[in-house]
């Protein structure tokens, strides 16, 4: 509620590319309620630690439910609420730090499960909000404030993460396109299954992408970000897997598993005859 | 000559069937009107390993495991030497002649428990033979043992009939070997059948059967010992019907599940062990910073880290109080017995509704796997609270009131961020140092709700006071009617609502010159909490892994009182 609340002080930095994020989502929202037409409150935004964290604080116009948790946490949160409550359309808003770092542990349990949630990671290869340390996906040998000697590890490659672990929707974006990002976001929330939207979201204090990212003819830079080609189909998981083991970084939905049956309904088929038990039922069991 | 109690011990080798031996043995006892107690601890692995058992049957309620052996079934040499010496001067030892021989001692006596029980073509029948035995030297009528047996294998299977036979042939062969030993312990009593309905139970299903009285509809945890039964449970029964229950990749991710589930409208619990609620830490300090009920069970064994994961220990109070970091203080609620075991799971529900925040449930390892029989909960009679929920319109500010205040559930009116960071009346996060104050306030404050809890007091007049948590309640119940027994005049105090005490209570307690806290721990971590609240007291302790054994409290107890306290009230 950031318009209307002078208490709230928290800023992204000029040009950060989690503003672009934010209109993405309250677009796709936007378009969800109108398509599904359910209230806004039947959304919830689950979000985690750091700069893309605050995102659950600046979203404008009508508010959906929020929840901001610790750090790494936001996917066991989201198992939670959602799982609580299967109606409810629930959003993961995470930064490549909380996601696939501190939170790394959290993709893979989810992906089996196919929780039917929607995740909207914002990759800026870098912790902005700590002020510069290196993050899994900042690039190998980089000098950053915790890394005065090169970063040492080998740069994470999340979409290849993503379809090795089995992910079930894995699209990827830029922060500069957000009609097109609002599209993969809202193709993500109908996604019956764990769908994550990988998003390219530029720190421009603390690790400036957009030239590497867009290209930059003038310095003779090319670029690395392309969009998908219409032939592509995304459920070719073999094409899909060839796509993010291949130079560049694609832009669009690059998967989604046709197949795809999320938790709460293999819950449902399995357990149709099941009935919970009450307390008296396991009394009369135990009588002597 | 009769007596009213009986102590057996079964000890050996991990999967020689001591559980099963010590569980039949209480379930006959138990369905002949008896009643009966079981304690076992073994280590932490499936085969093999000293592992012991043990039921107490006497005509009274029994309110713990019991002190000196009446009769020692070894399974082994080791389990022989390990033990003989807690056997009373006047019991029995029964060793497996298959494994073993002793040379004539007065008090000892082989039977072959294999040869026996393959004789009758059941080879898994050698705790029936065992049980056969006992029931000899204690005079207890076959016919127990056989409605025990039929109804424990009337399980509508093909196999059943025969099966059924060759248990009660090898109970018959059992007690045919033994009384040709020439052996005998005193008759017991005839049991006095209580009138009341009764079931046979254990703590972790005490547990699991509060929780669905409370009205539990979401689960998430992960395997630990002695917590684990409890999962097992919730996978089995909590499904269907909306409900949800589910095994997490680890305790963050089980705690973490449970939050979300509580701030989405469930009534959600988890439960675990010591080395599994370190790890729920700081999501349990979110739950309080945002408001958000659930229950978390932690069935506390030996620690710190790994420690001993299968045996008993009340070790985890002063972590169950500050589990996080930051200026929190968890409501624990601590069950004592079985039967305490279901309505401190139902209570600590209501907590969590009532004050909507995280609640914790400390049981220990000694009361989860111990059976007893308890008279029947009449679930139609529990109390259970909801929490008030927010029905107004949007544009809630969910966190301006300084005190509790209804809570939007989403799907409902009045979206709110819950925010892990502190925050200003709609959830944001804020820095301003009124809102720290307003916020930290408001978050302790809801603690008094819960202050009104019950408890036990007798002979209050006096100034010093025995006050057991937990666990050690029975054993300090049989000490304490030791020293009554000496003309010792003491208070008794004992509640389940540890934190926030019952304020009477604290009124009650700062009253006295000395409460003594007997405690399974080494740094006397309840005491220190109630010198914290300005109560004089002073623990009593005992770190072995194991509970309290009563003459050994009593004397203790007696000790401290002082010397040539009988008969006097003078401290």
């Amino acid at each position: 509620m950031s318009k209307k609340n002078p208490e709230y002080d928290f800023k992204w930095c000029p040009g950060c590319g989690d503003f672009g994020v934010r209109r993405a989502l309250e677009m796709a929202m936007q378009r969800w309620t109108v398509k599904t037409e359910q209230p806004i409150e039947q959304n919830v935004v689950v979000a985690g630690i750091g700069c893309s964290g605050n995102l659950v604080h600046l979203l404008e116009g009508q508010q959906p439910f929020g929840f901001h948790g610790i750090h790494g946490r936001s996917l066991p949160l989201a198992l939670g609420v959602k799982m609580g409550n299967p109606e409810l359309n629930v959003v993961v808003v995470a930064g490549d730090g909380d996601f696939l770092s501190i939170g790394g542990e959290h993709i893979a349990p989810q992906a089996a499960r196919n929780l039917n949630v929607c995740v909207v990671v914002m990759d800026n290869g870098v912790y902005g909000l700590t002020k510069g340390q290196s993050s899994p996906t900042t690039v190998e040998g980089t000098v950053t404030s915790s890394t005065p000697y090169g970063k040492m590890e080998a740069q994470v490659s999340p979409l290849h993460l993503y379809m090795t672990l089995g992910v079930s929707f894995v699209a990827s974006g830029f922060s500069s396109k957000v009609r097109e990002m609002a599209d993969l976001i809202m193709q993500g929330m109908e996604h019956p299954g764990f769908a994550i939207v990988h998003v390219q979201s530029p720190c421009t204090t603390y690790n400036n992408t957009y030239d590497v990212l867009k290209g930059d003819p003038a310095k003779g830079i090319a670029p690395v970000i392309y969009d998908i080609p219409d032939e592509h189909d995304p459920a070719d998981r073999s094409a899909a897997m060839a796509m993010v083991d291949s130079p560049g970084l694609p832009l669009g939905l690059i998967y989604q598993d046709p197949g795809s049956v999320p938790l709460e309904q293999r819950l449902a088929t399995a357990t149709v005859n099941a009935r919970s038990r009450k307390a008296e039922d396991v009394f009369d069991s135990l009588m002597i | 000559m009769k007596r009213d109690d009986f102590i057996i011990r079964f000890a050996g080798e991990g999967g020689q069937g001591m559980v099963t031996s010590a569980d039949g043995l209480a379930q006959a006892a138990s369905m002949a009107g008896f009643h009966v107690q079981t304690f076992s601890t073994f280590p932490s692995q499936i085969l093999g390993g000293p592992t012991w058992t043990q039921t107490r049957i006497s005509t009274s309620p029994v309110r713990s495991s019991g002190d000196q052996i009446d009769v020692l079934v070894c399974f082994n040499r080791e389990a022989y030497d390990t033990h003989k010496d807690e056997v009373a001067a006047d019991g029995v030892i029964i060793y497996n002649l298959g494994d073993f021989q002793l040379e004539g001692d007065g008090q000892s006596f082989g039977i072959p428990f294999e040869e026996l029980a393959k004789s009758t073509g059941n080879s898994r029948a050698e705790n029936m033979v065992v049980i056969g035995a006992f029931a000899h030297l204690v005079n207890m009528p076959q016919e127990f043992l056989d409605e025990f047996v039929t109804k424990r294998f009337s399980r509508g299977r093909a196999g059943d009939e025969e099966i059924i036979r060759s248990n009660i042939e090898a109970m018959l062969l059992g007690r045919s070997h033994a009384a040709a030993t020439g052996f005998t312990l005193a008759e017991l009593s005839p049991p006095v059948k209580p009138e009341y309905p009764q079931i046979l139970i254990k703590g972790n299903e005490a547990v699991s059967a509060g929780a669905l009285a409370a009205g539990i509809n979401f689960y998430v945890g992960y395997p630990i010992s002695p917590a684990t039964p409890i999962l097992v449970f919730m996978e089995r029964n909590l499904v269907g019907d909306g409900n949800f229950a589910y095994q997490a990749s680890s305790e963050i991710e089980a705690i973490n599940a449970v939050a979300g589930a509580g701030y989405s409208g469930q009534k959600a619990m988890t439960a675990t062990s010591g080395p599994g609620l370190s790890l729920m830490s700081e999501a349990i300090g979110m739950a309080w910073m945002t408001e958000i009920p659930f229950v978390v069970v932690n069935v506390q064994r030996g620690g710190p880290a790994t420690g001993l994961p299968t045996k008993t220990e009340q070790s985890d109070f002063q972590v169950a109080l500050h589990p996080a970091h930051g200026d929190s203080a968890i409501p624990v609620i601590a069950p004592g017995t079985v039967e305490e075991c279901f309505y401190a799971t139902v209570s600590a529900f209501n907590w969590a509704e009532r004050y909507q925040g995280p609640v914790i449930m400390l049981s220990e390892q000694m009361l989860a796997e111990r059976a007893q029989n308890i008279p029947r909960p009449d679930v139609s009679k529990v109390h259970v609270e909801d929490r008030e929920v927010y029905q107004g319109d949007n544009g809630y500010l969910r966190y301006e009131a300084r005190e509790l205040s209804p809570m939007p559930i989403p799907g409902g009116p009045g979206p709110y961020v819950a925010n892990a960071s502190e925050h200003d009346p709609f959830g944001d996060t804020t820095h301003l140092p009124h809102r720290h104050v307003h916020m930290m306030e408001r978050r302790f404050s809801k603690l008094k709700l819960l202050e009104d809890g019950e408890y036990e007091a007798h002979n209050t007049d006096s100034p010093v006071a025995v006050m057991p948590w937990g666990g050690s309640k029975g054993p300090t119940e049989e000490a304490y009617e030791v020293l009554q027994g000496y003309g010792l005049n003491v208070a008794w105090y004992y509640t389940m609502y540890l934190h926030p005490l019952p304020a009477k209570l604290l009124e009650e307690l700062l009253q006295k010159d000395l409460v003594i806290v007997p405690e399974l721990n080494f740094q006397g971590q309840f005491s220190s909490y109630l010198r914290s609240l300005g109560v004089k007291a002073e623990s009593i302790t005992q770190y072995t892994g194991l509970p309290f054994n009563v003459s050994n409290l009593a004397r203790r107890l007696e000790e401290r009182l002082g010397a040539g306290a009988r008969g006097a009230v003078n401290v």
